[in-house]
């Protein structure tokens, strides 16, 4: 085991997958001499050239669509996206090229493509630099989606991702990048997706959070352990798969969810996650199931309005409290 | 050119102009359906094009992509199969006339999107230039293409890698009713090339010698590792955008006027004059095609429906 930080885990990964495996390589905006914006890939362009850590123009789409051309003649590329709200400017290429084109061809093509990247709150990035939009990409068939809330998660699910033969959609968050944690120095640790990840016990709520929501879930819960309500937080880790198994297991205990994401709740992931439930796990349950999401409205630039619009620590407590009618 | 080759870009623009009849006749009578967007008219762009292609090379094509499949040496009855969404399709049945691929012979597919796939060309030539090989791209389009984004990224971004690629632009002057002149700023595409430091070339896309020509040095310049070129290929779609488009944007005499342009009569010309081909040879290789196209037709007729239990297949790779 080693601590470290959440975005130098990812690096790590990066550097041991192009050290393992000469078809990966890296591109995206920024990503050589810097390093990436956010520094996830510092120090690979000195070890592995201009070629297999390229720096590309500020072109999404085309970039993107080279990655699929590129995934699908052999190599196996990880495009870092600087923000993934600009996943907006290549979504054909996400979704009508990448997702679909195995399906449409019979099976008879593979496309092994990361595309990951930073999305959500934390620097103060506004509108179009703040959203957390996963739920996009769950709704084509034939992308994966992973979104990380540790160091560990990070590492073991990037590993996987990268070793998949679909393509992944990898959302990292801002402001986890400087969390540490500690992380296993296996190089072939990995994390299979669509195993989710219990991070606190409990009997009375089930509350099933994503990325930086999942620590505050944790805050929440030792609060509300005060007032003698005992949380469970799960973590899904990858939401395409989607581990309801565990869900439903954790709710037949609990008789109570509560399903919290940075995304907007408006049709976010918490409106399938509570309609399985309700097909599920029907019978087991004391509450409707409630979620708690974005308020309905573009992220605002002002820290106390970013602030007011995305779930904190004292709406999941209130959110338990009200499913256990307290 | 040798002869050979003028021979077999000359067997291949019967296999498309038959295949392409083909598909008008099973569409009219109701035994296929979807969009089918034929390109009769336009043969010799893609098979001259792909006459400079070995199987190792990669080309990604548009909706109206039976030419450009066929060129790259797509079996018609695999073609014509999927055309008709049956399990014995090159796609299964998944993707019909649109999205005809055979990743094994370097067709990276036919895409309905229009200059969806010239970054994912330009990718292909980003991987062969990462692995070392001597593989070069083509990426068919349309002129409607030169007006997308993904067009202008593709070729700036194929300029700044140097990449071994080739974007072909099929000019048949319409998108869908909208005419070139009123869709695009330039008269010739080809000068956007100037825009990315790119050669750009305007050929008669009628004429096999025209764009044999401009292929050639494109093939080589890619092969240096200079990167890529633009060619525009002067066309004229014979039918209409799709099977059923009454075509009121244009005249019955502009189409006259363009099927006096036949590139495979004009071919025909030159293989008489220069005494290639007998008559007899070009009759047998007319009704060689036919029969072969027929067979095709036999073929995907016979065939089965895919069974909707395997409907849930394929969206993942199993790892």
């Amino acid at each position: 085991m080693s601590t470290k930080k959440y975005a130098v885990a990812i690096r790590d990964v990066l550097q041991q997958e192009m050290q393992r495996d000469e078809r990966v390589f890296v591109m995206g905006e920024d990503i050589a001499e810097q390093g990436g914006i956010f520094g996830c890939t510092r120090g690979l362009m000195e070890e592995f050239g201009k070629e297999r850590v390229r720096n590309t123009p500020i072109s999404e789409a085309g970039f993107i669509g080279a990655g699929v051309g590129a995934s699908l003649t052999g190599m196996r590329p990880v495009i870092e996206l600087m923000y993934m709200d600009f996943t907006y400017v290549a979504m054909d290429q996400i979704l009508n090229q990448a997702a679909k084109i195995r399906y449409m061809y019979g099976g008879k093509a593979t496309l092994p493509l990361v595309i990951r990247g930073q999305q959500g709150i934390g620097r103060g990035n506004a509108g179009t630099h703040s959203q957390s939009v996963e739920a996009f990409f769950t709704h084509i068939p034939g992308l994966k989606v992973a979104m990380p809330a540790t160091p560990a998660d990070a590492a073991g699910l990037l590993r996987t991702a990268i070793r998949d033969n679909n393509p992944i959609m990898f959302f990292e968050h801002k402001a986890l990048y400087a969390v540490s944690g500690e992380v296993p120095d296996d190089p072939d640790f990995s994390i299979p997706f669509g195993k989710a990840a219990i991070m606190r016990e409990g009997a009375d709520v089930t509350v099933i959070a994503t990325s930086l929501m999942v620590s505050r879930a944790l805050e929440a819960a030792e609060k509300l352990s005060g007032e003698g309500i005992d949380v469970e937080v799960i973590d899904p880790r990858t939401i395409l798969p989607m581990d309801m198994d565990t869900f439903v297991g954790s709710v037949k205990k609990t008789g109570r969810a509560l399903v919290v994401h940075e995304a907007h709740r408006t049709m976010g992931i918490g409106a399938e996650i509570a309609a399985e439930l309700t097909e599920k796990a029907f019978v087991y349950l004391d509450a409707p199931v409630a979620r708690l999401g974005a308020k309905a409205c573009t992220l605002p630039f002002s820290l106390v309005l970013e602030n007011a619009v995305v779930p904190g620590v004292d709406d999941i407590v209130e959110g338990v409290r009200k499913i256990c009618y307290r | 050119m040798d002869n050979k080759r003028l021979e077999w870009i000359y067997k291949t623009m019967l296999t498309i102009r038959n295949f392409e009849d083909k598909a008008l006749s099973l569409f009219e009578s109701n035994q296929l359906r979807g969009s089918v967007h034929l390109c009769t008219g336009q043969e010799a762009v893609a098979a001259t094009v792909c006459s400079h292609l070995r199987d190792e090379d990669y080309i990604t094509s548009t909706h109206r992509g039976h030419g450009h499949c066929i060129a790259k040496g797509a079996e018609p009855d695999l073609a014509m199969a999927e055309l008709m969404g049956k399990s014995t399709g090159y796609c299964l049945g998944r993707g019909g006339s649109m999205h005809i691929a055979d990743v094994t012979k370097g067709n990276l597919g036919a895409n309905a999107i229009v200059a969806a796939g010239l970054p994912i060309a330009s990718g292909a030539a980003l991987s062969a230039k990462l692995r070392g090989t001597d593989q070069i791209a083509v990426a068919f389009f349309g002129d409607g293409a030169a007006n997308e984004g993904a067009f202008h990224e593709a070729l700036n971004l194929a300029a700044v890698w140097k990449l071994p690629i080739i974007f072909v632009c099929e000019n048949n002057q319409f998108g869908i009713s909208t005419h070139v002149d009123v869709s695009t700023s330039v008269k010739d595409i080809a000068v956007r090339a100037k825009a990315y430091d790119i050669p750009g070339e305007v050929v008669d896309g009628n004429d096999v010698f025209d764009i044999d020509k401009a292929v050639k040095k494109a093939v080589a310049r890619a092969k240096a590792g200079k990167g890529p070129s633009l060619i525009e290929c002067k066309t004229y779609r014979w039918y209409g955008h799709w099977t059923g488009d009454p075509q009121v944007y244009r005249s019955k005499e502009d189409v006259e006027i363009w099927k006096q342009k036949c590139p495979i009569k004009r071919l025909e010309e030159y293989l008489r004059e220069h005494k290639i081909l007998t008559e007899k040879e070009m009759e047998k290789m007319h009704s060689d095609a036919s029969s072969q196209i027929d067979a095709a037709a036999e073929f995907a007729l016979s065939s089965p429906d895919p069974d909707p239990a395997t409907v849930l297949e394929n969206v993942y790779f199993e790892n």
